[in-house]
């Protein structure tokens, strides 16, 4: 099957070849620190977490929310989602990479990395994500790959690959609530300490990655000629309402506590992220922009599709605006305040906000790249399978 | 011929998969791997102020800061025999800063105390920071490789820099900012070379070790022994109601670092 990534039409190309430049210059900017250090990075002794365990924890969601059309379809018999699921599982190995290639670029000794397997360590909530993501993405690649020839086969799939199907399901809650697990369980860390994480961390995932899906659907509608069917789009969309409106519940509960409590530690990051906090006489916003930008994207993206789903007018246009604009606000709020916010009074109580340098961004885009021509790839194969089939 | 292939490349990935996954099933089922699991166990369950069953050597200090109000140049005396003697390299960069000990004003190193209406001599002296030894250490329980642990006999929250990833999940589980990160090659760093004690690479964590290495000498901790004659840290054995240590806690009343989270302290402080 590999070789329907080989064939395409010069756009094809040129968008792999776009991404081979941002992925090389990736890549010279991770040589550079792995051979001059962490060091090159923004982060420091008061802020050692940055834009790369951020990304890592957005992609993580990206990665889970392929379960919102592998859970309706193979759990309900959903016949609609029948021709994005494996866009689903698909999205979810290309997530994964990059969340993996997220963590090889964090760490300081990239080289001992295996010590994770060498010693393991059942107490650290880490282990564990590393033994849940392991396990999700293999399940996705067996999954994907195996209902992907057979159809090409025009075969039903044999009854075995159905155990991993069910498997994945749990293993998709599981990826990250553990990794919300990572930051909910450290004492002293006040904006993380809530058990409140986890839901919210699904509840963006179930939102950001179905309209990361929709959004590669409508680009395929126009270039690949391929369609994933209105009734799809619009039970996805459904999806992603409720799951960005729970979302915001679920902030707004973070706000009620921090500021009916009244305790400094539940609003400082609060505070911080969306109004800025005072401290000492200096006065520290950084990402006060970005946070209300969360708010205004998602909120529009809301009104954009609960618009389209009244007046019965959903184009193309005004769902692919709605999923960008709720995917990007997801992406402000998980990609940046929440690592970041959890992270600007430190345990010294010391304020201390984040520069990434150009390296840093240089290393995240170029794994953003790598994970975008990954999934291009397996994206054209599926297609390619889904013509064959159908031609 | 290409079904032979196919079958050659199940068998040598299933190998290869068994191979990399081997030494963890090994590992998990055959030791009680559990590094968090404390001796502070038979202290009971859920109670967080409790003291400890003196179990074994655990060890302790006291640091009267009334020995040192006024005297900043006693404390830099300290920050300084320890660093030297642990290689600890200098960064003027705070971003990069690598610290053992160090002084901060009291709202820092106690966030949780309150500083209203507080005593003025509390508000123009700075206060010693370091690794708290806790009995229940939140950094060895994220670390996902056991590369920072509690050495059973003596209490020490320790590291082996040679098994550190440097995830530096430990600095955000430590809630006293302990820690510090190799950010660059210390080498340069390092003022004057210790040969008796080893430099860190670049990439690893590292953190006060209660000077373990010198307490089989019958070396007091660096920071101690710089303020002997003051007395103004005392260091011993926390379970042996007959070390100095313990005297003075019986005498005086003490305060510690964010008593609330439960981690249990090693440090206590007379202000």
């Amino acid at each position: 099957m590999i070789e329907k990534a080989l064939k395409g039409k010069p756009a094809y190309w040129m968008w792999l070849a776009i991404l081979g430049v941002f992925i090389t210059i990736g890549a010279v900017c991770y040589l550079r620190q792995f051979f001059y250090g962490l060091g090159m990075t923004g982060m420091g002794r008061d802020l050692s977490w940055g834009l790369y365990i951020s990304q890592f924890t957005f992609l993580v969601g990206v990665a889970a929310g392929g379960l919102m059309l592998v859970l309706p379809y193979y759990v309900h018999n959903y016949k609609a989602f029948g021709r994005i699921t494996i866009l689903g599982e698909f999205l979810a190995i290309s997530a994964i990479l990059m969340c993996l290639m997220f963590i090889m670029a964090d760490i300081g000794q990239p080289l001992r990395g295996l010590n994770m397997m060498l010693y393991p360590t059942p107490n650290s909530m880490l282990f564990w994500d590393m033994v849940v993501l392991l396990g999700y993405l293999s399940l996705n690649i067996i999954c994907g790959w195996v209902i992907l020839t057979h159809e090409r086969k025009q075969v039903k799939p044999p009854k075995w690959v159905y155990f991993f199907v069910y498997l994945s399901l749990p293993f998709a809650v599981s990826i990250h609530t553990v990794t919300a697990m990572l930051y909910m369980g450290l004492p002293g860390r006040h904006f993380w300490l809530t058990a409140i994480t986890a839901p919210r961390f699904l509840a963006s995932a179930f939102a950001a990655g179905p309209a990361l899906i929709v959004l590669a659907c409508l680009l395929m509608k126009r270039v690949a000629n391929f369609d994933a069917g209105k009734e799809a789009i619009n039970k996805v969309t459904t999806i992603i309402m409720y799951a960005a409106i729970i979302n915001a519940f679920f902030v707004a509960l973070e706000f009620f506590v921090g500021y009916y409590s009244q305790i400094p530690g539940h609003i400082h990051s609060l505070q911080y992220l969306f109004f800025g906090l005072e401290h000492h006489g200096e006065f520290y916003n950084n990402l006060v922009p970005f946070l209300w930008a969360f708010v205004l994207f998602c909120a529009a993206g809301l009104g954009l599709l609960a618009y389209g789903k009244i007046k019965d007018k959903l184009s193309d246009g005004l769902v692919g605006a709605a999923c960008a604009l709720i995917f990007l606000g997801l992406y402000l709020d998980k990609g940046l305040g929440f690592v970041l916010g959890g992270l600007v009074v430190t345990p010294l109580h010391e304020i201390v906000e984040y520069y990434p340098t150009a390296n840093e961004i240089g290393i995240t885009l170029g794994i953003w790249a790598t994970g975008f021509f990954v999934l291009t790839l397996l994206y054209k194969i599926a297609i390619g399978v889904e013509h064959e089939v159908e031609g | 011929m290409d079904k032979q292939r196919r079958k050659f490349l199940k068998i040598a990935g299933a190998t290869a998969l068994a191979g990399v996954s081997a030494p963890a099933v090994v590992k998990l089922t055959s030791t009680p791997s559990l590094a968090a699991s404390d001796h502070g166990a038979a202290a009971g369950h859920g109670d967080s102020h409790g003291e400890e069953q003196p179990t074994g050597i655990r060890y302790g200090m006291v640091i009267d800061m009334r020995k040192l109000y006024g005297k900043p140049e006693l404390m830099d005396k300290a920050i300084e025999a320890c660093h030297s003697v642990h290689n600890v390299p200098h960064f003027e960069d705070k971003k990069n800063e690598v610290k053992w000990i160090w002084k901060m004003p009291f709202e820092n190193v106690f966030p949780d105390h309150s500083v209203y209406y507080s005593a003025k001599i509390k508000e123009e002296n700075e206060y010693f920071a370091l690794c708290n030894h806790c009995d229940h250490p939140p950094c060895v329980r994220v670390c996902p490789t056991k590369a920072t642990f509690k050495m059973e006999a003596t209490g020490i929250v320790a590291m082996d820099y040679h098994r550190c990833i440097g995830c530096r999940f430990c600095m955000m589980g430590c809630p006293y900012g302990a820690r510090s990160f190799n950010w660059f090659d210390a080498k340069p760093n390092i003022k004057k070379y210790n040969p008796d004690f080893s430099a860190r690479t670049r990439g690893v964590v590292e953190k006060c070790n209660f000077c373990a290495e010198r307490l089989p000498l019958g070396k007091e901790p660096a920071c101690v022994e710089a303020l002997k004659d003051t007395g103004a840290i005392v260091f011993g054995d926390l379970n042996d109601p007959h070390s100095e240590l313990r005297k003075i806690l019986d005498k005086e009343p003490t305060i510690q670092r964010k008593p609330t989270l439960g981690t249990k302290p090693s440090i206590f402080y007379i202000v």
